[in-house]
């Protein structure tokens, strides 16, 4: 809501600048977004009176104006317009003044053209930052000749002179207070955050005799749609400009200035806040105002000359034959003013605000009436917007009101009361305003005290419960005033263990050199191709997003691979030389039979270093650091099989990615990414990802920690290697030794898989660092050297023999 | 035999003196101490002397004996020390060279105020819960005194799966599904997710992070909500932080609020910061609106309470000065190692 202070002042005697007003009228409830002076741009234009003018010796369309400025001495001026006369009242922007060219502020000085000295220049409506619109009988290619509407003192500043001086203040209205959406409830705001008096008279108007039902039957076909429809009469209208004084306030609150009756109409809206319409009767067929629901695929072509399709839960204003108007939102084209317009049927209608708002979403048309009617106005105020309407008629002489109007549908009600208690508020806020004060702040705003109920006015439509009173006390009171309280009684929390888990496993990660991220949760459905994914994986069923912002935030991520290879990718691409990233965060998976999808949480990995070696078992490591924080004792890390459960395997290197499992539940895959799936990132160097699931992790994995006592005797360590099938997993070897070695063991270490020169092809060398203890004694030679032909025995049974 | 004596005291001190090598230490000790020392030779000799002479000489000789021992520790020990200087000197390095970081990942600049945030609410007894992000519309809006075509919704545009299932707008849901499922005393913070059709621009996203908190018990007013939002702005921001609240209307609070925290660059007056307001917006909050409660079964006749909503990127872009939230999810590697 755009508010002219100009329009304000009218109604209340505001003593505050600008600024301070701002700031007041936000601390009590109405929140100003910002204000903008008009015209701030122009410095040093004035008003000129062109006393001579000649042609130029030297060109065949520029003029020497001789220009009195109030100044002792003309100034001389050459000008390209060619309609300018002497005695013509103009802008003249002086020596060093500024003004508008293109749009941009321009500079204005002193300079020859074509050898004659002009100092300044006379201006256009555009070079002052108005149109014709503004001034309707100015000309758009030529200077701006002030007409008798302006002030025309000599050297008088521009923007005073022509009213071109408003300040608009720019509200955020909440849609709960359609009131405010209007000069004269924010006047009333104005007037209650001061004290000040509300100086606003009730509209009246005399009328000509005649009668309205000659002219106009009006029936309401639905009446929970259209609460009130009241029509007035104007005949021999006078179509012409408003005057002055109407259009630098239509102009202020952002409106277009169009014509006296498009004028009074929009005059009305602003400020009262209530929507009003204006037909040509000539074009309502049968002087019939019927207001119903549109037919199946009526059409209306509507002020902006779009032609719209209805549909049956549209309202419409229709005459005999078809709608004349989308009621609440916008007019028909036909049935507008029209420059020859001789009788004029005017609206004041309360209509439904849910369907004004859905009809105006379907249309695609959010209006001035829409925004206003979608939050809900009562039908009490349609009354003294018509009257104001018709008043206005009179007082710019454009027409003569047919004394009475249609009031159709119209109900009178009891006002709405909320109960009142000063002690209840008291409590509720935490604060101790007396009694007296609420009264008076309450009355301030229109609101009475009548036996324990407070009466709300009818503009008030949002006042329903008593801390609705509580609020208008406190914004009054000023919130601010309010003491700070702690809350009393004593509350314990704690984080849940799931919280702690997710905690500590995120801590994990970043203690291991991994740098968190954050990415959204909706990818595109193409991500699914970069990794790899096969057509039919289950991946591929998604929550979808009915009405995205576009297609690569489409759908809810089914797996938190892509986003973390799009980290990676992004930051290939920055040429950063490593990224370490990982985010812990959620998958959403549609659930058959269920409104919504299960969210678990997930743990994305992904890694590349161009700087440092990184390689699979970097990355192994990191997952294993993981487990061993989960607390997870007893895991595999295997190749994946056919039984794995991440479609995902498809995105990683097929001969270098494993899967984690625990007491035989898959919980996590890691590896490094497919050469196919890099390349479709554009990552041009190896890269390694890793997912873990969270809630899996958590289940399999154990907070407890016990102590295991310290040993008592030293250990005995053997080496071993052996030679064996290069394909055969390292981790069977170490099975073998483990079982082989039994209690006895305390380490096995791997140090080294050698192959090449020294072996056969097709074999490699695997050793053995094997620790072993006691917890009863020192291990004698001969025990350990036992033990030790036992691995060598079961190390041969899988065909690793003894090097 | 004393003569003898003396003489091999002033030798063996002689020779100390110019002694240069460690080794050459042990080499004076034998020569002089040893089993076939200097000084074992005479006192070998000593059956030769008179009962008088010999506790005389004997004790000389313990002296003697005592005294160069002293001086050969002495000697190793300056040896040794200097020997240490020397190769201590050796050793200086040049300190300003680079030094080597282990690699340390940092948390996301989100979730390190996130984490400042929970800590403020759990030391007040704020406990914290989770809630769904794809949401139903009762649970996002209807149950919050938003009905279908309530004009407030207008102002969260909202992403839709189906009709009645969306991206959850708020984390207020979780307020709703607190109180179904918890009897007062209720005190919870949640933080989480959020969704709104915006386009990315410096200062909107799609998807954003909120931390909802809600406080309900008998007695709980709106001066209580004004004492903990300040003492949480006080936490987060220093002791001399200011805030302002101003009226403001939502659906599922009344009285309802805003936030503004003071513009820590103007204090107030209004610079470049602030788009010369003074203020920078901070959060919303209220006490929870009687419909509310009493749809979830609370009876707002015993039970009030308050609400308010934050948004996680503004607190974590005021904190860190970031400009640009898109810095926030776009994860350059530059970016994230300043947190």
């Amino acid at each position: 809501m755009d508010l002219s202070m100009r329009w304000l002042r009218d109604y209340v005697d505001l003593k505050a600048d600008v600024k301070q007003f701002c700031s007041d009228i936000t601390i009590s409830g109405s929140k100003v977004e910002c204000y903008k002076e008009e015209g701030a741009y122009l410095e040093n234009v004035v008003v000129g009176r062109v006393e001579a003018i000649e042609r130029h010796p030297d060109s065949d369309h520029m003029f020497i104006c001789q220009v009195n400025v109030g100044e002792e001495e003309l100034t001389q001026i050459v000008t390209g317009a060619q309609n300018v006369n002497a005695g013509d009242y103009v802008p003249v922007a002086k020596h060093k003044s500024t003004v508008l060219h293109e749009g941009k502020v321009v500079k204005i000085t002193k300079g020859k053209l074509r050898g004659v000295a002009s100092n300044g220049m006379l201006c256009s409506l555009a070079e002052l930052g108005l149109t014709v619109h503004d001034f309707p009988y100015a000309i758009d290619d030529g200077i701006f000749i002030l007409g008798d509407d302006c002030d025309k003192t000599l050297g008088k500043d521009i923007r005073e002179a022509i009213g071109f001086n408003d300040t608009t203040v720019e509200f955020e209205i909440t849609s709960n207070r359609p009131d405010c959406l209007a000069v004269i409830g924010l006047a009333r705001e104005t007037a209650a955050t001061y004290n000040i008096p509300l100086n606003v008279k009730k509209p009246e108007y005399k009328g000509v005799d005649g009668d309205v039902n000659d002219y106009l039957k009006v029936a309401i076909h639905n009446t929970d749609l259209c609460k009130r429809y009241i029509g007035a009469i104007v005949k021999n209208v006078k179509i012409g400009p408003s005057p002055r004084w109407m259009r630098e306030r239509l102009r202020a609150s952002g409106v277009r200035p169009i014509n006296n009756f498009v004028d009074i109409t929009n005059y009305v809206m602003l400020e009262y806040g209530r929507p009003m319409h204006a037909f040509d009767l000539r074009y309502v067929e049968g002087g019939e105002i019927n207001v119903r629901n549109a037919k199946a695929g009526e059409t209306i072509t509507t002020l902006d000359g779009v032609e719209r399709t209805l549909s049956e839960e549209m309202l419409v204003i229709a005459d005999a034959k078809k709608p004349v108007a989308v009621a609440g939102v916008m007019g028909g084209e036909y049935s507008g003013i029209m420059d020859d317009t001789t009788t004029v049927v005017f609206e004041s209608a309360c209509f439904d605000g849910a369907s004004v708002a859905t009809t105006a979403k379907k249309l695609r048309m959010r209006t001035d009436a829409s925004s206003r009617y979608d939050k809900g106005l009562d039908p009490h105020e349609c009354y003294e917007a018509l009257m104001r309407a018709c008043q206005l008629v009179e007082e710019l002489g454009a027409g003569e009101v047919i004394r009475n109007y249609i009031d159709c549908n119209y109900q009178s009600e009891e006002p709405r009361t909320v109960d009142f208690n000063a002690d209840w508020i008291n409590s509720f806020l935490g604060t101790e305003i007396p009694e007296a004060q609420m009264i008076d702040y309450l009355g301030r705003l229109g609101i009475k005290v009548e036996n324990g109920k407070a009466v709300s006015p009818w503009y008030r439509v949002d006042l329903g419960v008593k801390a609705d009173i509580a609020e208008e006390v406190a914004r009054l009171y000023d919130y601010n005033n309010i003491p700070d309280t702690i809350i009393r009684g004593v509350a314990k929390a704690q984080l849940t263990d799931k919280q702690k888990f997710e905690r500590s496993i995120r801590e994990a990660v970043i203690a291991m050199g991994v740098n968190e991220i954050a990415t959204f949760s909706f990818i595109s459905p193409k991500y699914f191709d970069k990794i790899n994914l096969p057509a039919d994986s289950k991946l591929r069923k998604t929550v979808t997003i009915s009405n995205p912002l576009g297609e690569d935030t489409s759908v809810m991520r089914t797996t938190v691979l892509p986003s973390v290879c799009e980290v990676l990718a992004r930051n290939y691409n920055y040429r950063n030389p490593e990224a370490y990233v990982f985010e812990m965060g959620n998958e959403y998976i549609p659930v058959p039979g269920s409104e919504l999808p299960d969210e678990p949480v997930r743990l994305g990995i992904g890694v590349f270093d161009t700087k440092d070696s990184f390689d699979f078992f970097d990355l192994k490591g990191i997952v294993e650091g993981i487990m061993k924080k989960a607390g997870v004792r007893e895991y595999e890390i295997t190749r994946p099989d056919e039984n794995c459960i991440f479609d995902e395997k498809c995105a990683f290197h097929p001969g270098r990615c494993a899967v984690i499992i625990a007491d035989g539940e898959q919980l996590g895959i890691f590896g490094e990414l497919h050469p196919a799936v890099l390349e479709n990132y554009g990552i041009g160097t190896r890269a390694y990802a890793a997912k873990v699931n969270i809630p899996e992790l958590m289940a399999k994995g154990s907070t407890e920690r016990i102590y295991t006592p310290l040993p008592k005797f030293p250990a005995t360590t053997r080496d071993i290697s052996v030679a064996c099938d290069a394909s055969l997993p390292v981790a069977e070897l170490e099975k073998a030794i483990r079982k082989a070695v039994g209690s006895i063991l305390e380490k096995v270490t791997l140090f080294d898989v050698y192959t090449g020169e020294q072996i056969e092809a097709g074999k490699k060398s695997v050793s053995y660092s094997i620790s072993m203890r006691s917890h009863e004694g020192t291990l004698t030679d001969e025990q350990a050297d036992k033990t030790m032909e036992k691995v060598v025995k079961a190390l041969s049974e899988l065909g690793a023999e003894r090097r | 035999m004393k003569e003898q004596l003396k003489s091999i005291e002033e030798r063996a001190k002689s020779e100390l003196q110019n002694v240069s090598d460690i080794k050459l230490l042990e080499e004076i000790r034998v020569k002089f101490l040893g089993k076939k020392g200097e000084l074992t030779a005479i006192l070998k000799q000593m059956g030769g002397l008179s009962a008088e002479e010999r506790p005389v000489i004997g004790q000389l000789a313990n002296t003697v004996r005592a005294d160069i021992e002293k001086a050969i520790g002495e000697k190793q020990a300056q040896m040794k020390a200097e020997i240490a200087e020397k190769k201590l000197a050796a050793e200086t390095l040049d300190v300003t060279l680079p030094g080597r970081t282990p690699k340390v990942g940092r948390p996301h600049p989100l979730n390190a105020v996130l984490a400042e945030v929970e800590e403020v609410f759990l030391g007040m007894g704020f406990d914290i819960v989770e809630g769904p992000e794809v949401e139903t519309d009762h649970y996002c809006f209807e149950a919050l005194n938003m009905p279908k075509h309530h004009p407030a919704r207008d102002t969260q545009d909202t992403f839709y799966i189906n009709e009645n299932v969306l991206l959850r707008t708020q984390t207020s849901s979780v307020q709703i599904r607190t109180m179904e499922k918890m009897k007062p005393p209720i005190r919870i913070i949640s933080p989480g997710r959020v969704y709104r059709s915006d386009a990315v621009d410096a200062t909107h996203s799609p998807l954003f992070h909120q931390i909802e908190g809600l406080v309900i018990d008998k007695g709980i007013t709106m001066a209580d909500l004004k004492g903990t939002l300040e003492l949480l702005m006080k936490r987060l921001y220093g002791e001399d932080t200011q805030i302002r609240l101003r009226p403001h209307h939502f659906p599922y609070t009344e009285p309802s609020a805003e936030v503004d925290l003071m513009c820590f660059n103007c204090h107030g007056k209004g610079c470049s910061m602030c788009k010369q307001e003074g203020y920078v917006e901070l959060l919303g909050a209220g006490m929870v609106h009687p419909k509310v409660l009493a749809d979830c079964g609370i009876d707002p006749e015993v039970y009030s309470g308050f609400a308010f909503g934050i948004g996680l990127e503004r607190i974590t872009m005021g904190r860190y000065n970031i400009n640009d939230m898109r810095l926030l999810y776009e994860n350059d590697m530059r970016f994230l190692e300043q947190f």
